[in-house]
């Protein structure tokens, strides 16, 4: 590889030293152990709904409901723990260990990835339509639960059994955040699932050409299937996290996350179109989202500003992204003649 | 000075990174003739081509037009000066009329309006003209390819070009399609027109060009008129070395029947039947060639037997065995592959690498436990890339970095890797040189000899002479004769398919 190619093929992570890097230099409190931390949990968040995302787009798709499936999740979850399940004719309420909640809660999100792979999948609906669809149903679904309120003190009670989801958001292992590991997790499962299983590769083969993936024996449909309940379940995991984090459940939580999870994929080099990109690139993007993030506040840079720089940062990303496009296709033009 | 000369390249080089694609080359292009252009894919027609039409930049050369030097910094000055391209694949709006594609991008209007009676008086025309009775308001995407490629021509003519190169335009043709194709294309030289045509089919070359010129590693290595030549003195050319004596199949040493096909029909959504009945047999160690034109139904044939039509009527056996409704996955499990057809939109998948391209369909080979085995995959693709002489710098690099010829010999590894006993080829050759050909043909004739049975779909009379040991002829979605390779005629087949 050239000098110049591997520029560009690592710019995301040059970007983010470099913003580290200033950040670092303007402002005394951005390295410290304190705002790091804050900071990869905040990172966490995005980054898991991310890894989900990543598989979506990979396979030429795109996830638009996964803020509500968060959202949903959360309620589920928070609805199981404070209220329990109502069974109405019995006139009993269902208490679930906590863990047996959060089992629940991440098959919820699984579902409605499922509901979506069957869209997209089966009755062939344009991803954007369906996710679309579904952003409004799990939502509303979520407001139904709750009746639009929040589900408070989700610590649980010794004497119903169910205490303990709290130690999702802010319980700590050998001294990093649960959210942390449960971060670092997700991306080593999605790396290893996108690079070096059977199933990744075909979800790229799927995004970067259909026709050629259905022709070599791919199912097509089941990897379609598959990459929206993976999602699905990321997003549910995240709707946990921040469930944990606040110890309540509020119905309008991950609202445009979703935007946040499309912008660390394609800020980390994945294409829109399908096919080409990576989990470690994604999570490099989510990184320069929330290190952008957590500097600029730092820094003291007006809310309404730090808006209009996170969007210049993805287009630029997107510009340099197709420079390297068509910077590679040269090379390989010139390679075949 | 010879002032028949419209266009001219004078000593045109262009530098790409690490390659020289063009050498030095000059090309003339003379009023109201027709000028071949061949070589091998990549010796640098492509190049040529896209200097003359503004699109690639010489780095070093002069071009001259009418005598007077010009400089083709952009598309646009091109088209100004009247220099029109069609390109292999076509540049048409499917989603837009044949008169809103013909004025694309310098439409009538009036008063600052869109002159839509206008265009479509004026495209009918143009039509007229190619005498095509091509309806002006019907949908580019409605139209066969055939008609879409004389909508491109139009395309040139409303523009009034005075030089007109067509890269390929006949590959994707039918014998009727390329007859009304040379037709216009004489016609247009007989108005003035300078036509650069660029093709690898030689004998349909020879006929319809004045002049040939050969490229061979980016030189312009013969230039001749094309009465005193004959496919064999191209080949040479192309090749540089001399035409041995053309290899056939011979007759199969051939065993025992490994698939049967009865009386497949399949009628579209739209209500066209594209298959009525076909059946036929392969045997092991046998090369069946399917020749037939455009729209004869020999595509949806194979994908039938590859399982992507499940609404197919009639049946299957693969040794003896019922296919049913088998998904395609399953079918490739049970010992078939497809090579199809069009082999950038069936069949390679762009955005990953030549290893990743190679292994697809066998990936459950190459899987220890749940996880992908690097190892396991290299060797296996290494393997291929010896025994199928694939040229690649990298197995790691894009898809795109390599030749034609060398794409599709990936898509036959990719089959070779799930260790078919059914291979069913869609026009292999389509689109690559003739030493790939070749070599592509002899593969083909190699694995049959190992016991494979071949489905070779072509719609190249040469090619199916030369490959297959048996040959159906397919018309309409119906098998319409069936000959030893021996026994066939050129006449004899050509009939049966119109």
């Amino acid at each position: 590889m050239t000098p110049a190619a591997l520029l560009f093929r690592l710019r995301a992570l040059i970007v983010l030293f470099a913003l580290a890097a200033v950040f670092a230099w303007m402002s005394p409190a951005f390295l410290t152990a304190g705002n790091l931390t804050i900071l990869v949990k905040h990172v966490a968040i995005n980054a898991i709904l991310a890894v989900g995302m990543t598989f979506v787009i990979l396979s030429g798709g795109i996830d638009l409901s996964v803020g509500s499936v968060a959202g949903l999740a959360g309620i589920i979850a928070g609805g199981l723990l404070h209220s329990g399940l109502v069974l109405r004719p019995a006139g009993v309420v269902v208490y679930f260990h906590s863990w047996l909640v959060v089992v629940l809660a991440l098959l919820a999100g699984a579902l409605v990835g499922a509901a979506n792979g069957l869209l997209v999948a089966q009755l062939r609906v344009a991803p954007f339509i369906a996710t679309l669809g579904s952003l409004y149903a799990a939502r509303g679904a979520a407001l139904l639960i709750s009746n639009g309120a929040t589900f408070p003190n989700l610590a649980g009670r010794p004497e119903l059994g169910n205490t303990g989801f709290l130690s999702l958001g802010a319980g700590a292992f050998l001294g990093l955040p649960v959210p942390i590991w449960l971060m670092l997790a997700f991306a080593t499962a999605g790396a290893f699932l996108a690079g070096r299983t059977p199933f990744g590769r075909r979800v790229y083969a799927v995004g970067g050409n259909e026709r050629a993936a259905v022709l070599s024996g791919v199912r097509v449909k089941q990897v379609k299937f598959a990459v929206y309940v993976i999602s699905g379940f990321c997003a549910a995991m995240v709707g946990l996290i921040i469930a944990a984090q606040l110890a309540s459940a509020h119905p309008a939580t991950g609202e445009t996350f979703e935007l946040n999870a499309i912008a660390a994929v394609v800020l980390g080099g994945t294409s829109l179109m399908g096919g080409r990109g990576s989990i470690g690139g994604t999570i490099i993007g989510a990184f320069v989202i929330g290190v952008l993030a957590d500097g600029l506040i730092l820094l003291g840079v007006s809310e309404f500003w730090q808006i209009v720089i996170k969007g210049l940062v993805i287009i630029a990303a997107v510009i340099l992204d197709q420079m390297q496009q068509q910077y590679t296709r040269r090379m390989a033009a010139a390679l075949r003649s | 000075m010879n002032t028949d000369v419209v266009l001219e390249a004078r000593e045109v080089s262009v530098q790409y990174p690490g390659t020289l694609a063009l050498d030095s080359v000059s090309f003339r292009l003379h009023r109201g003739k027709v000028s071949a252009l061949i070589g091998e894919n990549g010796a640098g027609k492509s190049t040529l081509v896209g200097v003359l039409a503004g699109i690639v930049r010489p780095t070093r050369g002069r071009l001259r037009m009418d005598g007077v030097e010009v400089s083709l910094d952009s598309v646009r000055r091109a088209d100004a000066l009247g220099i029109g391209i069609i390109h292999q694949e076509l540049n048409l709006c499917p989603n837009l009329s044949v008169a809103e594609n013909i004025f694309l991008a310098r439409e009538l209007t009036r008063h600052g309006v869109l002159d839509k009676r206008g265009q479509q008086e004026r495209a009918r025309r143009l039509l007229a003209r190619l005498e095509q009775p091509i309806d002006p308001t019907a949908l580019v995407g409605d139209l066969p390819l055939g008609q879409q490629q004389i909508v491109e021509i139009a395309k040139a003519l409303a523009r009034n070009v005075r030089v007109l190169m067509m890269d390929e335009p006949t590959s994707a043709l039918s014998a009727g399609e390329i007859a009304v194709l040379f037709r216009i294309i004489r016609d247009l030289a007989a108005h003035g027109v300078a036509v650069v045509y660029i093709s690898h089919r030689l004998e349909e070359l020879l006929e319809i060009s004045d002049y040939v010129s050969v490229l061979r590693d980016g030189r312009m290595v013969a230039e001749a008129a094309a009465a005193d030549v004959d496919a064999r003195w191209l080949v040479e050319k192309m090749t540089g070395r001399p035409a041995g004596s053309e290899e056939t199949a011979g007759a199969a040493r051939s065993g025992p029947e490994l698939l049967r096909v009865e009386g497949l029909s399949l009628t579209l959504p739209s209500g066209r039947p594209v298959l009525q009945g076909v059946s036929l047999s392969l045997h092991a160690g046998e090369i069946l060639g399917v020749y037939g034109l455009m729209g004869a139904g020999r595509t949806e044939l194979l994908e039938c037997l590859m399982g992507l039509h499940p609404e197919v009527a009639g049946s299957v056996f693969l040794d003896s065995r019922r296919l049913g409704r088998l998904h395609t996955s399953a079918r490739i499990a049970a010992g078939m592959a497809i090579v199809p057809e069009a082999r950038q939109v069936d069949g390679l998948v762009p955005s990953i690498s030549v290893l990743a391209n190679m292994t697809l369909s066998g990936l459950a080979k190459f899987s220890r436990g749940a996880w992908l085995s690097p190892a396991a995959e290299r060797t296996a693709a290494a393997q291929m890339v010896n025994g199928l002489r694939i040229k690649t710098a990298g197995l790691g690099l894009e898809i795109g970095s390599l030749s034609g010829g060398n794409q599709q010999k990936v898509i036959i590894a990719r089959c070779l890797l799930t260790g078919p006993r059914v291979l069913l080829l869609d026009e292999p050759t389509r689109g690559v040189d003739v030493g790939a050909k070749r070599e592509i043909h002899s593969i083909i004739r190699r694995l049959a000899e190992e016991g494979m049975g071949v489905i070779l779909v072509s719609s190249e009379l040469e090619e199916v002479r030369a490959a297959a040991h048996r040959i159906v002829v397919m018309s309409r979605g119906r098998v319409t004769a069936e000959f030893a390779a021996s026994q066939a005629t050129d006449s004899a087949l050509a009939e049966a398919a119109s």
